[in-house]
């Protein structure tokens, strides 16, 4: 047994480090570093930074642009963008509609849009939860009628992450009304934004922050050639893909960074002329939370060995790996709350000029934000009932 | 033993909870929230004629010459209003003054409090203090007759709406507390996580009225900071009722997989401990406001309002968690009452002193 990585991929893993630190640029890291928000201009620029280097989507076959890697190299080369703190790349194009393309779409349906995906010049978002359907996706109500060579859509999508900034959105809706079962009669299509009948809504969250919205169809003319794989098909689709998760739905980079900026900002933080570094209370919470961190890093190497070695997709290991790494992400927000004490407080200028300090200020809010990791792509209950069924067959 | 409210409280409380839930309820909030003040003139004002302003102070100001005990219903309400006037930060300006303050300081500044006339707070806090209210190094010396005072107070709570501000400054003596006209000082406001307004204080040859004697003002900081502390408990327990109760009625209205999300085992289980961490916050806010009131002494209040502290924060922190990852989405929604009580239950965790802090502090006392 060996928990270390080979020569090769200690070789690779110095590659990707090395250039990740030539070619980020600064202004963005500091963004990312200081918590604060990325404009579309941000996540598209670091995109095509990515693309023109050729990493952009390692997972594609090489003739649409990938690279080839093992899963080992995937892994690292997406957990070192997670350390060095890049931008992230926005998984909607890339890692979902993409990858749908290639297994499902027509040649057609390829050549139009997956060149556009790989090189950033459309922006995506994801289309299938509803006001009345989250966690019961199949319940969805959006429903698209034929009517010639165009489907009618009308309904509405809520939840859609940056669907403000998007150029299309793929989206689940229901095409046959009389289908048996409720998975049935669901299709994918892929929806231009700028359509007539679409309207997008901000839904402003607890931190203020606008990153999601809703989104409304109202007679919106999708023409046939948008749908992908056959009619009534679109279950198997959104199947495929959560089978298709990929293995750094923990974050491990993302969360040793910012376990990193913890301590620093902690040791700090002082109070009575000792650091909060030196207080046992505090360094016991921290220590808990990093050796969760090392017990889901060697987690997700076991897996990822496991996978390289069956070749099967991992299915429900995902599910553990998104609980654990959204129960580390949120821990360290916590403590980020902990450390920062009474100057959690202030929140938003009133006369313009706030005069406090904004890094110290984004830290509430972030708080907030990362409430969300429990809840979206698949609540952790969800998870929960997922590792219930797949695999301990309850 | 008897946990009920006498006559009057009860009426008090029923009161009070009347006019939050239909002079404050959430929309109206929001707008109050919004505006240029952040608080409400005409709910102060009601709130004074309920003689809310007015409770914890002597009769012979004009007060109701009551405690934290008969705070807690007021407390309660509020937090299951998440109401941001500046309340709590008047009554811990003015209890600095009924607690230290001259017979001539406590007649000119009291009973105007107690009207609903003047707003108060309390510049205690400074940069890298955290939580220890020994940590003054704002300086005041004597100047002629009077004192001027000078050095930085960070997130003074109310400040923004307050007349007049009582400020810890270090003298020769030790710590002192001073009266200062909130215009003398330099502010910048700002509004808090949770919907409150607060400031940055700058002082700088600042005058000031020493309030009581000198050096003597670390026991009264540390007793009206246990009295308020008592308060934030009782508010709290509002506060979670709040978030527990929506989140209730919401595992029982939203449906998936055909059914209530409440027919969940699952989600019934994470319910049930809200409501258990609920409970038990609500004794330990009993505990706090009545040994705030009446403890022998300065240690034993500093266990009891320190246990309450602990739990308050721990619970604080379970309940605003549970109660948005319990409604999904929405929870994150800010349209969402939810959301707000999470960013309030969230601040009260750290108010005053985290969890951590009170653990240190009651192993000690
Ligand atoms: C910030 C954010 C971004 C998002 N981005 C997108 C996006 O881009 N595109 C998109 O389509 N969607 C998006 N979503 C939606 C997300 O996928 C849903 O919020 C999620 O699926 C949960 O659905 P819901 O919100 O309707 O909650 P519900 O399904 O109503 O769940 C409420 C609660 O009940 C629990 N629950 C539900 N069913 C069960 C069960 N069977 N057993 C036990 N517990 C259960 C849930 O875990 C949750 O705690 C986003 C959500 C958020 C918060």
């Amino acid at each position: 047994m060996d928990l270390n990585y080979s020569q090769e991929e200690i070789a690779f893993r110095d590659q990707v480090r090395g250039w990740l630190k030539a070619n980020l640029p600064a202004d963005l890291r500091d963004k990312i570093a200081n918590y604060e928000e990325l404009t579309r201009e941000d996540l598209i620029r670091w995109h095509k930074i990515l693309a023109k280097q050729g990493w952009v989507a390692p997972s594609w076959p090489k003739e649409w642009g990938g690279n080839d890697w093992s899963v080992v190299q995937r892994y690292i080369f997406e957990e070192e963008c997670g350390y060095a703190g890049t931008p992230p790349l926005i998984a909607f194009g890339l890692s979902m509609c993409g990858p749908v393309l290639l297994k499902f779409g027509s040649d057609a349906q390829k050549k139009r849009f997956l060149p556009r995906i790989y090189n950033g010049d459309d922006f995506w978002c994801q289309g299938y939860s509803e006001p009345g359907s989250g966690s019961d996706l199949a319940s969805l109500k959006t429903k698209a009628v034929r009517s010639g060579d165009h489907y009618l859509v009308n309904g509405q999508k809520t939840w859609t992450t940056l669907g403000h900034c998007a150029d299309w959105i793929f989206c689940l809706v229901r095409t046959d009304f009389g289908a048996a079962k409720r998975q049935e009669g669901i299709s994918f299509l892929l929806i231009d934004m700028k359509s007539p009948g679409i309207t997008v809504r901000p839904l402003i969250l607890m931190d203020g922050g606008h990153e999601v919205n809703e989104v409304f169809f109202e007679d919106v003319k999708v023409p046939v050639a948008n749908l992908v794989h056959k009619e009534g098909e679109g279950w198997s689709v959104a199947k495929y893909l959560l089978g298709h998760e990929r293995m750094n739905t923990g974050r491990i980079g993302a969360s040793k960074r910012e376990l990193a900026k913890l301590k620093e900002f902690a040791a700090q933080q002082k109070s009575g002329g000792k650091s909060l570094m030196e207080d046992a209370r505090f360094r016991d919470r921290l220590s808990r939370v990093e050796v969760e961190l090392m017990a889901l890093e060697i987690t997700n190497l076991r897996f990822l060995d496991r996978m390289r070695r069956t070749g099967q997709p991992p299915g429900a290991d995902v599910s553990m790996l998104k609980i654990k790494g959204t129960e580390i992400q949120q821990g360290l927000t916590e403590l980020m709350m902990q450390a920062v004490g009474p100057m959690a407080q202030p929140f938003k200028a009133v006369n313009g000029d706030s005069g406090f300090d904004e890094f110290t200020a984004a830290i509430a809010p972030r708080y907030c934000n990362f409430r969300k990791t429990t809840i979206y792509a698949g609540s952790n209950e969800i998870q929960r009932n997922i590792i219930a069924k797949m695999t301990l067959g309850l | 033993m008897n946990f009920d409210y006498n006559e009057e409280q009860q009426l008090l409380a029923d009161s009070v909870r009347r006019f939050i839930q239909k002079g404050y309820e959430f929309e109206a909030r929001k707008k109050i929230v919004a505006s240029a003040e952040g608080y409400s003139e005409p709910v102060w004002k009601t709130l004074s004629e309920m003689g809310l302003t007015g409770i914890p102070f002597s009769p012979d100001y004009g007060g109701f010459g009551g405690g934290a005990i008969d705070l807690l219903s007021v407390m309660e309400a509020f937090g299951e209003g998440l109401v941001v006037e500046p309340f709590l930060a008047t009554l811990l300006g003015a209890q600095c003054v009924a607690r230290a303050g001259s017979d001539a300081q406590k007649k000119a500044i009291l009973p105007a409090v107690v009207e609903g006339k003047l707003r108060m707070a309390f510049a205690h806090t400074e940069k890298g203090a955290r939580y220890d209210l020994g940590h003054v190094n704002a300086t005041a010396k004597k100047s002629g007759s009077g004192w001027t005072l000078d050095g930085e107070k960070v997130v003074v709570l109310g400040a923004p709406a307050a007349a007049k501000l009582v400020v810890s400054a270090k003298t020769p003596a030790g710590v002192s507390l001073f009266l200062v006209e909130a215009k003398a000082v330099n502010q910048k406001p700002y509004r808090t996580l949770d919907e409150m307004r607060a400031a940055d204080v700058v002082l700088s040859s600042t005058p000031g009225e020493l309030l009581g004697s000198e050096g003597k003002a670390l026991a009264v900081v540390e007793e009206v900071v246990d009295f308020a502390t008592a308060l934030v408990c009782a508010e709290s327990v509002g506060a979670m009722k709040y978030a527990c109760d929506s989140t209730l009625e919401y595992l029982k209205t939203r449906k998936q997989f055909g059914v209530p999300i409440g027919t969940f085992q699952a989600l019934q289980h994470r319910i049930v401990d809200m409501y258990v961490a609920y409970e038990q916050a609500k004794s330990m806010a009993f505990l706090a406001c009545s040994q705030s009131d009446s403890a022998a002494n300065a240690k034993e209040r500093a266990r009891a309002i320190s246990a309450a502290k602990i739990k308050i924060a721990d619970n604080a922190r379970l309940i605003s968690q549970e109660a948005i990852q319990l409604h999904g989405g929405m929870g994150m929604s800010e349209e969402l009452k939810v959301s707000h009580s999470f960013r309030r239950l969230t601040m009260i965790a750290q108010q005053f002193g985290d969890a951590d802090y009170h653990l240190e502090r009651f192993a000690s006392a």
